[in-house]
């Protein structure tokens, strides 16, 4: 409890102690306080402004996809046109060509037809010209009643 | 008690007066270095409360020059990011107080608060401990919490006492510190018939002046002295008690992590407190 030299050796401790505090220890560290506390700050600014740039790319990107959309809905829309298009040609050709080909088919089973009766009308009139010749057997001139059989051949 | 050298003391007193001995050493008589005979000698040194002194002010300094050393603005690790809140916790006290400027006051602060926490913190350190240890390797005395050694108190808050006179000066003029202890609180007439009663209002402010000035000192220096001394004193006390001291010992040391804290925080708060008054005009 006496007052002693103790004292003065602690007076001067602390004067060595709060000096070393005051060069070494006390500047770099408050310098790395104030240097992170602007980092921070230019942090948040930062930050900020990329959450502005972000709100305005979203908006960007709305208008560009809408954009898209509707071209999309322009293109889908030209494609339903125009194929409508191709089916409406394609019935038409169709109609056509089966017309063309029903007539083909007619003239040609007209043709059949004519041929036929022609051929017909060759074996009746020699079915005729036999059947008179074994009728009248006797006296009858080929060549003397072929005009009057072709005649008649032509009227049947 | 010294002449038990450290055998153990006996009774409950011995025990007691034994703890709060210091390890003193001095020269006698005959210019002899001698240890522990040293009572009332002015010249004497309290050897333990100056080797834990200074051994937690080099703490201090090692622990927080590693940190300065490689502090950066980058991420900080666990360690680093405690010592900031720390300085910072100073840095923000002293702005709140001291409107100046001053290189010195912050630094001061953190190293008080800092340097006192640590010797307060002793004080946790079970009582038995560290003297057990000392009288194995033959020291008769330890006492190991250097805040409770008015000397310990004293030396710091004379650098206080004396950092107030040269900030009063350094701001004020020595005109302006001989002012302030005369002529506050009471103004002496500078004209008339008053003039008579001018040196005695002068005189009069003086010796109050006076006596609030050295108070500054004495009470910051024996509020921390108490305010240790008492709280060692219950934990030797409760030592006394056997197996009882366990519960009570935990109830204490827990209480007086809060007076440990915050006598180093006053300690801190009020030099700057006494440093920002002498540096601001009124």
């Amino acid at each position: 409890m006496d007052i002693n030299m103790t004292l003065i050796g602690q007076t001067i401790a602390m004067i060595v102690f709060v000096w070393f505090c005051m060069k070494f220890i006390w500047p770099p560290i408050l310098n790395a306080l104030e240097e992170r506390q602007q980092q921070i700050e230019e942090g948040l600014a930062a930050a900020d402004k990329s959450q502005e740039k972000l709100v305005e790319a979203q908006a960007q990107a709305d208008e560009i996809v809408n954009e898209a959309r509707q071209q999309a809905t322009g293109i889908l829309d030209q494609a339903h046109a125009r194929a409508n298009e191709i089916v409406a040609d394609g019935k038409d050709a169709g109609v056509k060509e089966r017309e063309r080909q029903l007539a083909a088919a007619k003239a040609e089973i007209e043709q059949e037809a004519n041929k036929a009766r022609e051929e017909l009308r060759g074996q009746v009139s020699a079915i005729a010209i036999a059947s008179a010749e074994k009728i009248l057997k006797r006296e009858i001139d080929d060549k003397a009643h072929d005009d009057i059989l072709g005649k008649l051949a032509q009227e049947i | 008690m010294a002449a038990e050298g450290g055998h153990g003391p006996q009774t409950s007193g011995d025990y007691i007066s034994h703890h709060l001995q210091n390890l003193q050493v001095c020269r006698d008589d005959t210019g002899q270095w001698v240890w522990n005979t040293c009572a009332g000698n002015p010249m004497a040194i309290n050897v333990d409360s100056m080797f834990w002194s200074v051994l937690l002010g080099l703490v201090f300094c090692f622990m927080f020059w590693r940190v300065a050393k490689r502090s950066s603005a980058g991420k900080p690790t666990k360690f680093q990011a405690a010592v900031e809140i720390i300085v910072e916790f100073v840095d923000s006290s002293v702005k709140d107080t001291f409107h100046g400027t001053s290189r010195l006051i912050a630094p001061l602060g953190l190293t008080i608060f800092v340097w006192v926490f640590l010797m307060n913190l002793m004080d946790l350190v079970p009582v038995d401990w560290i003297p057990l240890a000392s009288a194995a390797i033959g020291i008769p005395y330890m006492k190991v919490v250097p805040s409770t050694d008015v000397n310990i108190t004293f030396g710091m808050s004379i650098a206080v006492f004396f950092l107030i006179i040269f900030y009063t000066i350094k701001n004020k003029g020595v005109t302006g510190f001989i002012g302030e202890l005369t002529l506050h609180p009471i103004a002496p007439p500078t004209k008339g018939a008053g003039l008579i009663a001018a040196p005695f209002i002068i005189a009069f402010n003086f010796i109050l002046e006076s006596v609030a000035l050295l108070a500054k000192p004495v009470s910051l220096s024996l509020r921390l002295f108490g305010n240790m001394f008492a709280g060692e004193l219950i934990f030797i006390l409760i030592a006394l008690l056997g197996l009882w001291q366990l519960p009570l010992h935990f109830g204490w040391a827990v209480f007086h992590v809060l007076i440990v804290t915050l006598q180093a925080f006053i300690f801190m708060m009020l030099t700057i407190v006494y440093l920002s008054l002498a540096s601001e005009s009124h």
